[in-house]
């Protein structure tokens, strides 16, 4: 940089040029140290323009001029401007053309919507606009065309075309009417009305000025893809154009040419016209039109008239625009053959620039059944550019167009290539490599043992970007073809031998033995206390979702291999299985277990038989790739992870995902789980259908799902759901509460074929609880609940003091003669009479204080059991019925609510406040009330939640 | 085109031009995404890259980038020509233009674009044309002296 003193950086401003005052405040700035020091320099010099504008002395044109410039210099700086604009419009309405010119750029770059200026600006405008000085008359148009508002458009968009069209406008102004009108038509379409310019506005294609031309086209480009009918004149009109412009001497069109290029720009634009529709119907227009493509084709051939890079962009620019035509219209065989055989010379070219573009258009040539052939001839030359291109974005490309030129013949060596690529591609790419590769081998497997082993190396290469859709559908195909059933369980299993092999691999792995590693038993090597010891290996280094997948494969060895069952018991009694902090794995072990020591061997088999064959549909892994802006795409590697809707195969591990098997009102049976991690299987909570038919006869009868004490503690933070299921009844709950009062449905669903008699469900009171607690049942349920039906009861519920057992009840019938009897905690609870209360923070520290006598508090330290997972434990706080404070406790991890009790007799205040802590996976819980034993029951309550 | 912007091998923006519509905090956003993935960008790579749904187009002239975004349809190698046009314009107009031209005069060079380019198309490509309507403005106010200062960035590896 020479010199650091301001002179010697600053060019000299002349007296007559004006504005020194702007330069000498520009190189201020530009000597400013810091960011600070800038900041200063520019609010000196704001604070001095505001005095300026404020003060008493009228500023003169040019003063005005120089500090408005000043304010759109800081603005573009980077900084906010608040005051100026009325300066700015006043410049408008000046005589001298360099005040006007400021005043409109000011404009243009910082208008806003203020209302009062946008009337003053269009007046302003609207002034030039009549002025009939051309040069005026194109500012005004500029600043129309650059600020491109709604506003703007309704005060202007029915003056334009007439300006465009008018018989005495001047060609600049002409050019400026139609790129203004083009934007405001962008902008709002219904501003600007259709009539009788459109038709002369086509004949500017015609005009003798090259410049109108040239911006007539992009308008009328525009216009056509929304009014393809109304402008289909202009089709002739482009072709004539384009093959005088094409056909002409180099120098003919003198400074329309561009470096020997004639019309490089307007070539362009009348072929992207063109491109808006199919080929011309006239068979002269048409043998024009091929006549001039051939012209661009031929003269790519020809030696180049200049060495210049901008005669060889020039000229290519036509040409590529030119192979789009030809592909767009993917009617002439012959021109596609030749536009392919032109970009692959391209493919080699030493310009970067035009190997990238030659491998993008050569992906649509690819699509286009008479150039596929012809494309395929380039493979080694992109397989090439694949391995030694040196920017991502150029191998990019090459992926797409490998991807593109896949077909039968040459699916094995482009999917080999594609899967070596992997091994050292971009992160970035990664998961869209993988995706291809898996389509391709998908789509053009002639063996399928071929497809096993390319979906196994994907995971090998790069298991973390192999997402769910993939290894879903290897399973499908699996699952529906025998021919590779015996394959893929070899293979898996010998993939599963490496030390350390991707998690995916675990969870192919276990489900393909689970279902068919009775193909490969009979192999000492692969036995199946071989088999499960393997996958159990990996068992304790999964996550949670994988080694519930596991347990699943377990089972089913059990069916599978009668003698692992043993030791696969051994495993799920182990206390880690069957207590296992994780509901689900817990879940699974517990019901397993049973499953196993329960049922028969046919019943086993009944249960556990082979996956029936997936419906065929369209693969899940096409339809996300298509989800990425097709297979051009490279940039959107990072939205949108995994797509919940496509969990079919995972939805098939387990016989029945459904819980619910008569109609209930349990529709938000998982309220509490909403957001499961997103890996995890749907929640087996229980196999309840099969398992109805499997304990025929009232002897067994294990509660299916959660335990009721489990059940019932899930009630805390929610209203609904399925408080009891075994085998014969399903009891399901509604529940609504207000103040101290509330409303319960019990639903009561015989799950059996067969009648229950006597059926009588009664709440009880136990000790003094009625003195605390009023439930009335208001309806009554009949004596008989016919096999499958569901019945309803109503209670009605009045809090009348703080309490702290819930009421029970108690449900008694005859099932096949035989007496049932159960009794339930009914799921009323205290914090149900919570009202939310909102306070500020200040409101809320005060009281907190209030509340500090020792007894008033409680308080528990314990281990998370659940995902600490902040947006579950705020749905938690609120089903509680406390309302969430924000912006109260100055750690935002944690939470803080507040809520009155509400009972008949009293009303108790209650504060909580909730300290997760991640590392610890520990939480700490406090609460505050006004009365003792409520802040103490309200602790136990809600610490058994999280 | 939705956006033109002029800034330094620094980061510094010198010129920004949108012609699509957006709120000014969105504009800083994109623009400084914008210059990152430029400037992140080796010599000799590919002037051309996928940027959300939206073409980059970019050319360095001595310590100054200039970069294009443009719709995907829009023909990259036209675009480039685009900005050697517009540099020889502003060269034309300062006479050897250089970086710090484009910082002190920058409302000229706003209205040389204006001249060349309108509402993202290309308005004017005759150089004389263009050159005419600035001077004609030149001479509707005071006479002008010529600005010939700093070294031509074109052909010139100079930087300032």
């Amino acid at each position: 940089r020479p010199g650091a003193n301001t002179t010697a950086i600053m060019p000299a401003v002349s007296k007559g040029d004006g504005m020194r005052g702007l330069a000498v405040f520009i190189s201020d700035i530009r000597n400013c140290k810091s960011k600070e020091a800038e900041i200063k320099r520019i609010n000196k010099e704001l604070a001095n323009i505001r005095s300026k504008f404020k003060g008493d002395k009228a500023l003169d044109g040019y003063s005005k001029k120089k500090y408005v410039c000043k304010l759109l210099f800081i603005f573009l700086l980077g900084h906010d401007i608040d005051f100026g604009h009325m300066e700015a419009v006043n410049l408008l309405s000046s005589n001298k053309y360099t005040e006007k010119q400021i005043g409109y750029l000011f404009i243009s770059v910082l208008v806003n919507s203020n209302s009062e200026l946008i009337r003053l600006i269009n007046n302003a405008i609207k002034n030039d606009l009549a002025s009939r000085n051309p040069t005026f008359m194109c500012l005004a148009l500029h600043c129309i065309a650059n600020v491109g508002s709604r506003e703007m458009g309704e005060a202007f968009a029915a003056d334009i075309p007439r300006i465009l069209v008018a018989g005495d406008s001047m060609d600049s102004v002409k050019q400026s009417a139609a790129l203004c009108l083009l934007r405001l038509y962008k902008a709002s379409p219904d501003l600007v009305p259709m009539g009788e310019w459109t038709a002369r506005v086509v004949h500017l294609l015609n005009d003798q000025h090259m410049g109108v031309v040239t911006a007539a086209v992009s308008l009328i480009t525009c216009l056509c893809k929304k009014n393809p009918d109304d402008f289909k004149t202009c089709i002739s009109l482009a072709v004539s154009r384009l093959s005088r412009i094409v056909s002409s001497a180099s120098t003919d069109l003198q400074d329309y040419t561009y470096y020997f290029v004639p019309a490089p720009w307007l070539s362009v634009k009348l072929l992207r016209l063109l491109q808006c529709y199919p080929p011309p119907e006239d068979a002269a227009v048409k043998g024009r039109l091929v006549e001039c493509l051939e012209t661009v084709l031929n003269k790519a051939q020809e030696p180049p008239k200049s060495k210049k890079v901008q005669h060889s962009n020039a000229k290519n620019a036509i040409l590529f625009e030119t192979i789009s035509l030809i592909i767009h219209y993917d009617s002439e065989p012959n021109l596609l053959v030749r536009a392919c055989n032109q970009l692959g010379q391209f493919l080699q070219h030493r310009e970067t620039n035009l190997r990238y573009l030659a491998l993008e258009s050569m992906c649509t040539l690819a699509s286009s059944e008479f150039s596929h052939e012809a494309v395929k001839t380039h493979i080694d030359t992109v397989i090439n550019a694949l391995k030694t291109e040196r920017d991502v974005s150029v191998r990019q490309r090459a992926a797409d167009l490998l991807y593109a030129m896949c077909d039968r013949s040459n699916a094995k060596q482009i999917v080999s290539e594609m899967l070596r690529y992997l091994e050292t591609a971009d992160y970035a790419i990664r998961e869209e490599i993988v995706l291809k590769v898996a389509i391709l081998a998908e789509k053009y497997a002639v063996d399928y043992s071929w497809y096993v082993d390319t979906i196994l190396n994907l995971i090998r290469i790069a298991g973390d970007y192999v997402s769910e859709e993939v290894w879903y559908r290897v399973l499908q195909i699996v699952t529906n073809r025998d021919d590779v059933q015996g394959y893929a369980a070899k293979t898996v299993f010998e993939a599963l031998q490496a030390p350390a092999c991707h998690e995916n691999m675990v969870k192919v792995g276990g489900y393909i033995l689970g279902e068919f590693g009775n193909l490969i038993a009979g192999d000492p090597r692969s036995s199946p206390p071989v088999q499960f010891s393997l996958l159990h290996s990996k068992f304790h280094l999964c996550s949670v979702a994988t080694r519930a997948l596991l347990l699943s494969t377990y089972i089913k060895f059990i069916n599978l291999f009668p003698e692992t069952k043993a030791t696969i018991q051994g495993v799920l009694r182990a206390g880690s299985q069957l207590r296992n902090a994780d509901v689900e794995l817990q879940q699974r072990a517990v019901e397993y277990l049973t499953l196993s020591s329960v049922a028969s061997t046919d019943v086993l088999a009944t249960v556990l038989e082979e996956m029936p064959p997936f419906p065929e549909r369209e693969s899940s892994i096409l339809a996300k790739l298509k989800r990425k802006k097709g297979p051009g795409a490279g940039s959107a590697l990072d939205d949108g992870r995994r797509d919940p809707s496509s969990n079919d195969i995972n939805g098939g591990v387990e016989p029945t995902p459904s819980t619910v098997s008569t109609p209930s009102p349990s529709a938000d049976l998982l309220g509490l789980r909403a957001a499961p991690p997103p890996a995890a299987p749907p929640a087996p909570a229980g196999a309840g259908n099969l398992l109805v038919d499997v304990f025929d006869g009232p002897a067994a009868q294990p509660s299916l799902g959660p335990t009721p004490e489990e059940a019932f503690l899930r009630f805390v933070c929610k209203n609904n759901g399925v408080l009891f299921e075994n085998q014969l009844l399903q009891i399901g709950v509604k529940s609504e509460f207000r103040q101290n009062l509330g409303r319960m449905y019990l639903f009561y669903g015989n799950k059996t074929s067969v009648q229950f008699q006597n059926f009588l469900p009664t709440v009880v009171h136990p000790g003094d609880l009625q003195t605390h607690i009023r439930l009335n049942v208001t309806k009554r349920v009949a004596a008989q609940v016919d096999g499958g039906a569901q019945v309803q009861q109503v209670l009605n519920i009045e809090c009348l003091r703080d309490f702290l057992t819930p009421p029970l009840l108690s449900v008694r019938f005859r099932y096949g003669g035989t007496p049932q009897s159960l009794t339930l905690k009914l799921p009323v609870t205290i914090n149900k009479f919570f009202q939310p209360t909102e306070m500020a923070a200040q409101d809320f520290f005060q009281r907190w204080k209030q509340l500090s006598l020792p007894q008033q508090e409680a308080q528990k330290i314990f281990k998370a059991n659940h995902p600490m997972d902040a947006v579950l434990t705020k749905a938690k706080l609120l089903g509680f019925g406390s309302a969430l404070l924000d912006n109260v406790d100055p750690n935002p991890e944690n939470f803080v609510g507040a809520g009155i009790i509400q009972t008949k007799a009293l009303q108790v205040g209650c504060l909580l406040r909730l300290e997760p802590n991640a590392q610890a996976q520990m939480y700490r819980l406090t609460l505050r009330t006004s009365k003792e034993p409520v802040s103490r029951h309200l602790c136990e309550l809600l610490a058994q939640q999280f | 085109m939705q956006v033109m912007l002029l800034f330094s091998r620094q980061g510094k923006l010198r010129l920004q031009k949108w012609y699509v519509p957006l709120p000014d905090k969105e504009k800083k956003k994109i623009t400084t995404e914008l210059v990152q993935t430029v400037l992140a960008r080796k010599p000799k790579m590919c002037g051309f890259l996928e940027w959300r749904d939206l073409k980059i187009v970019y050319k360095t002239y001595a310590s100054l980038y200039f970069c294009c975004a443009t719709e995907d349809q829009d023909n990259e190698l036209i675009t480039l020509e685009i900005i050697h046009r517009y540099v020889e314009l502003l060269d034309k107009c300062f006479g050897s233009v250089s970086e710090l031209d484009i910082i002190f005069k920058f409302e000229k060079a706003y209205f040389i674009l204006d001249e060349f380019l309108l509402g993202g198309e290309v308005q004017e490509t005759s150089k004389k044309n263009v050159l005419t309507a600035i001077q004609q403005a030149d001479l509707l106010q005071e006479k002008t002296e010529s600005m010939c200062h700093g070294k031509s960035f074109i052909g010139c590896k100079k930087t300032y």
